[in-house]
């Protein structure tokens, strides 16, 4: 339970960390929260020769809301963004995700990039992420590329970030006003993670038929998903308990889910349709009509 | 979570030294300064403990999961089994040995003791730790906030009654700012 050797740097800006990260070609780990990183290598799963330990680099740490999006460095600690209350009034979804992610000491240390990064597809940020279709700012020493959400998870813990390059900041979308919200979650006990997560958003327009919808899961396949063609189901229609269900059960259709130690295939694809149409509730009960101009 | 099944090499580049350097580092401990030469790899707790001597901090399961080794860095909780002692290196933390003071224990830790909060103590000092940041965040929680502000500190004796009632009574009295930080 001790993590193997390994050495140690704090760059003192983000050009050396990324200029280090060049020259250790991979056989360098980038150090932020360290609380999905540090468990990994005391089980001796990641063994790592050299840590870049970026906590030093303030300028990788902020929230800004401008131009209708909410930018979030990724040293960002997840507890600021918990304890924010201008992302509660402009964005609730993602303060009722994140007060879903583990323990306050562990949200105190972990930060959004290093969730995104991680790539856990049970994980709550990264289901939020897609939910608002998310920009990440991932930078090398060679340049600064953007890459949309989609693009970004490629499977279990894996994403399309390359070996040289730190993810700076990530951009959400701020949904249009009178959004009504929902994030909810089936877990075994407070703070693990999710068995099947569900992010949802409703927009109705002043006649009261849908908008604008995002419908996306989490812990029913290899990397967080959008439920699209559910969503197409949505939208220009009148929210009812029979749209809504038939809806839950079009999105079961596109997850994937497997069978693990936590639950077998079919329960997370039971748990999927029960969830999907119950925040698809909460989210319209949420919602305030016709107040689609942002 | 832990589903790979690689297991790489340490990988050094070619040229370097393989066994990492000790770093020197500095910090505020329970308000004292402490200096010390550490390898890299040894996690906070164990430098309280092994290296510092203080070993009210426990150790228990070493992955972040059971809270034991709580201590507030910066003011705020964290694990200490989840971060490197030379991360800490110009960082201001606080043990279970700061709660008391000459004046006697801490309200929280009062509360613990009336209401029977303990009993084999191992997972007491991360929950006072947790408790003392619950109240400081919010100062009247109910019993779902305490619940989910004592998440992640595990106890397998009590069953959790009686920690509960221990902070609802510190927060009844408000004398939750008693002993705080600075």
């Amino acid at each position: 339970m001790k993590p193997a050797p390994f050495h140690y740097i704090a760059p003192s800006s983000l050009d050396e960390a990324l200029t280090l990260l060049g020259k250790y070609n991979g056989q360098a780990k980038v150090l932020a929260g360290g609380q999905s990183l540090v468990p990994l290598m005391n089980f001796r799963l990641l063994r790592p020769g050299y840590l870049l330990d970026i906590n030093g680099l303030k300028e990788l740490s902020g929230i800004q809301l401008a131009d209708g999006k909410l930018t979030l460095g990724s040293l960002t600690r997840q507890s600021e963004v918990e304890h924010s209350a201008e992302v509660e009034r402009q964005l609730p979804i993602l303060t009722e995700a994140i007060r879903l992610v583990a323990h306050p000491a562990i949200r105190n240390r972990g930060t959004v990039g290093g969730s995104l990064v991680h790539a856990d597809p049970a994980a709550e940020l990264p289901v939020v992420a897609v939910a608002l279709d998310a920009e990440l700012e991932l930078k090398s020493k060679n340049g600064i590329r953007s890459v949309p959400i989609p693009e970004f998870f490629l499977g279990y813990l894996a994403t399309s970030i390359g070996l040289d390059e730190i993810l700076v900041k990530t951009s959400m979308a701020l949904p249009p006003a009178g959004t009504g919200w929902s994030f909810s979650e089936y877990a075994r006990r407070h703070g693990d993670f999710a068995i099947v997560a569900v992010a949802v958003l409703l927009t109705l327009d002043p006649e009261g038929k849908i908008v604008f919808v995002r419908i996306a899961l989490g812990g029913v396949g290899p990397a967080p998903m959008r439920a699209c063609a559910a969503e197409k189901l949505l939208m220009g229609k009148a929210p009812s308990d029979a749209l809504f269900r038939e809806t839950a059960a079009a999105a079961v259709t596109e997850t994937d889910p497997e069978n693990d130690i936590h639950a077998s295939a079919s329960y997370r694809r039971q748990l999927s349709a029960v969830y999907v149409r119950r925040a698809l509730e909460t989210a319209h009960s949420r919602t305030q009509r016709g107040k689609t101009s942002a | 979570m832990f589903a790979a099944h690689w297991r790489p090499p340490i990988l050094v580049l070619k040229g370097e030294k393989q066994v990492p350097e000790k770093i020197s580092i500095t910090l505020t401990l329970n308000g004292k300064p402490v200096a010390a030469d550490v390898e890299p790899r040894v996690s906070l707790v164990d430098f309280l403990r092994y290296h510092v001597g203080l070993t009210g901090t426990h150790v228990g399961c070493e992955h972040g999961v059971c809270g034991a080794c709580t201590v507030l860095l910066d003011g705020e909780t964290v694990r200490s089994c989840l971060l490197f002692a030379v991360q800490v290196n110009g960082m201001d933390v606080q043990t279970i040995e700061s709660l008391a003071t000459e004046d006697g224990l801490h309200p929280l830790q009062q509360a613990f003791q009336k209401h029977h909060a303990l009993q084999c103590g191992f997972c007491t000092p991360g929950m006072l730790l947790a408790a003392k940041e619950l109240l400081e965040r919010n100062p009247s929680p109910n019993e779902d906030e305490i619940r989910a502000g004592i998440s992640g500190n595990l106890c397998m004796c009590t069953g959790y009654v009686n920690i509960v009632r221990a902070v609802q009574a510190v927060a009844q009295s408000g004398s939750s700012q008693v002993g705080k930080s600075s």
